[in-house]
């Protein structure tokens, strides 16, 4: 199944996006091969805001009917805002992962930049081979 | 209103459906009244139990354990959940009156055959393990984990290295392992496989530290491979400070030929409902033994059977001050230890090498067939240990047939589905473990049905996307089941009070 892969974003192998936004700031959800992947979400766990996030670090829980999954922050950084209305549809993660079902928003920190994130294209390529 | 009563094979209504007032089983009335109670200390509400007669009640509960889809009627691969066949014979005698109709708090000089058998189960499990000492007393897996990270905790307290709070899991780790570490306080820190399936050592090496409090892996891993660099694994966790945590969920593939004392353990959990084929049932009652190397002995928790000048005691804060403490009122589940104590009495060591030698093979002999039969193995240049993992990628792709469809399609087919989507990162994977109690004829029947659902997926592969057929109830809705869970009976507006 193709999945749904927009160009004006970027991706990690670990299927998070993250959109730039014009203040600054960068929102991350995870992927439609993501969410494909997982099945029925049932729970999302999302991290507080002021909190400082290293690359890398687990702060979020996507549970679906096959499995709880952590999610991993794209960039480095403190969380400005997360989406609250994953506690009561968390289904939104399935129905719209690139809008609704954003997860958290993130205010990148000063190294944040050298963080190498993957081109759509990148992406496509990782998820074409299995991964 | 519909006849609650009718048998149509398929829904059973519930025993409060059943329910009419004033009916009761006459024969299992309190011969005497209750009367003697003072007022002040009787219900004012009756309590909501149904009222059915005694057949009634046979009736249904026997309906209901025929609908079980169960060890006892059918093959189980459930994989990394080791479900074996518990024999009669434990049973029995841990049935025995004398067992049953012993008080906790008795004196220890009235029940020393009990504590005789308890003693003897720590030294046979240390002697399996290459422990040096057992704890007995967690009430389960999940506890006995506990048990070990938080002894790791103390041990690096009672140093003054209190820096040390990450545990390094793989990323093939039983969900478990993370959970633990974080009730302990610790912090996670999770590395990956190679393709092969050993542990990233590269990986292992960058992440350990001064900060490194343990590493918790299993061997052979969840991925149903035995890791071939432990040795490696353990001189990396030495040389870092750190200690090394073995997960007994996969100990049945070892027994008798492998310890992990001996692969340089330092601490480990043993799941006697897996290995000790004490029951699984209903999630509980488990037992989670703890063993540890000679650095953690005083951190063991409380109690433990000891032996002295006058027989048997009970070791408890006094004998072991650095303990982390109790776990559970009393010896844990007493009865599952009596089990698993009378499992390994009959089957003794060489009992112990034939468990591991006839679950391998059994692994082996099942991959082989199912691979000749069409099915893709996840690694399909090792071994399999005493599972293995197929992956339906390639079906999911091609024919929109997943894993969950062929979970569900083999109920049809009379076989408990084995594990499905763990460990996750396999893709639409199948965890198989056969365990060493199933004959071949099983094996062959599990082989016969995989190989006809694999063949519905080209002929009718709706058929298998639906599935199952021929059960009580069809594909549940997992989603609502896990949002609006709802086990307890609400009497219905309007019904008699």
């Amino acid at each position: 199944m193709a999945s749904n892969i927009p160009t004006d974003l970027r991706y990690t192998r670990s299927h998070e996006w993250v959109r730039k936004n014009a203040d600054g700031t960068v929102t991350i959800g995870v992927t439609d091969h993501a969410q494909h992947a997982l099945g029925d979400v049932v729970f999302v766990e999302t991290p507080q805001a002021g909190r400082v996030l290293a690359a890398g670090e687990a702060c979020a829980v996507v549970e679906s009917v096959k499995a709880a999954s952590d999610v991993y922050a794209p960039v480095a950084g403190t969380v400005v805002a997360a989406n609250g209305v994953l506690a009561d549809a968390p289904e939104r993660v399935n129905s719209d992962p690139y809008g609704d079902g954003w997860l958290w928003c993130l205010a990148p920190g000063e190294d944040a930049a050298a963080t190498a994130l993957l081109a759509p294209a990148e992406y496509e390529t990782l998820v074409a081979g299995g991964g | 209103m519909k006849d609650v009563g009718e048998y149509d094979g398929a829904g059973e209504a519930t025993i409060f459906d059943r329910s009419r007032p004033g009916r009761t089983a006459t024969a299992q009335l309190a011969p005497e009244t209750l009367a003697s109670l003072p007022p002040e200390l009787r219900r004012r509400r009756r309590p909501e139990l149904p009222e059915v007669s005694e057949l009634q009640a046979v009736r249904h509960y026997t309906r209901l354990s025929q609908k079980n889809f169960s060890i006892d009627t059918q093959f189980y691969p459930l994989g990394s959940c080791t479900m074996k066949y518990n024999p009669r014979g434990s049973n029995h005698y841990a049935m025995l009156p004398e067992f049953l109709s012993r008080h906790p708090l008795a004196p220890v000089s009235m029940g020393q055959g009990l504590l005789a058998c308890l003693y003897e189960l720590q030294q046979m499990l240390c002697e399996v393990t290459g422990m040096e000492g057992v704890s007995l007393t967690p009430m389960a897996g999940a506890q006995g984990e506990f048990a070990g990270v938080a002894m790791i905790r103390a041990f690096h307290r009672a140093r003054g290295d209190a820096a040390r709070n990450e545990i390094i899991v793989p990323e093939a780790a039983h969900g478990t392992n993370p959970a633990t570490a974080t009730m302990c306080g610790m912090k996670v820190v999770e590395i990956p496989c190679n393709p092969d399936g050993d542990c990233d050592l590269e990986a292992l090496r960058r992440a350990v530290g001064v900060n490194t409090a343990g590493v918790m892996l299993t061997n052979p891993s969840t991925l149903g491979v035995f890791e071939r660099s432990i040795s490696e694994i353990a001189a990396i966790a030495r040389q870092a400070g750190a200690l090394l945590y073995y997960d007994g969920a996969n100990l049945n593939a070892i027994l008798g030929k492998v310890r992990p004392g001996d692969m340089g353990f330092d601490v480990m959990h043993m799941n006697l409902h897996k290995t000790f084929s004490t029951p699984h049932g209903g999630g509980g009652p488990g037992a989670g033994a703890v063993g540890v190397g000679r650095r953690l002995l005083p951190y063991l928790p409380v109690p433990i059977v000891g032996r002295d000048a006058t027989g048997y005691v009970w070791l408890d804060e006094r004998d072991l001050p650095e303990t982390i403490g109790r776990l559970s009122a009393f010896m844990g589940n007493v009865g599952v230890l009596l089990r698993a104590y009378i499992y390994m009495r009959m089957i003794g060591r060489d009992g112990m090498r034939r468990v591991a030698e006839y679950a391998v093979l059994n692994a082996n002999y099942l991959l082989a067939r199912l691979r000749r039969a069409g099915f893709e193995a996840a690694y399909p240049d090792r071994r399999a240990s005493h599972e293995f993992i197929l992956t339906l990628k390639r079906e999911a792709a091609e024919r929109g047939v997943t894993a969950m469809d062929f979970a569900k399609r083999l109920l049809d087919f009379g076989q408990h589905a084995p594990t499905v989507y763990f460990p996750q990162l396999v893709p639409e994977c199948l965890l198989i473990e056969p365990t060493e109690t199933e004959a071949k004829e099983t094996l062959d029947g599990f082989v016969a049905a995989m190989t006809a659902i694999l063949a519905e997926t080209v002929t009718d592969p709706e058929r298998v996307k639906t599935a199952p057929h021929r059960l009580p109830v069809r594909r549940l809705d997992d989603v609502r089941a896990a949002k609006h869970l709802d086990l307890v009976w609400k009497r219905p507006p309007g019904g008699d009070s």
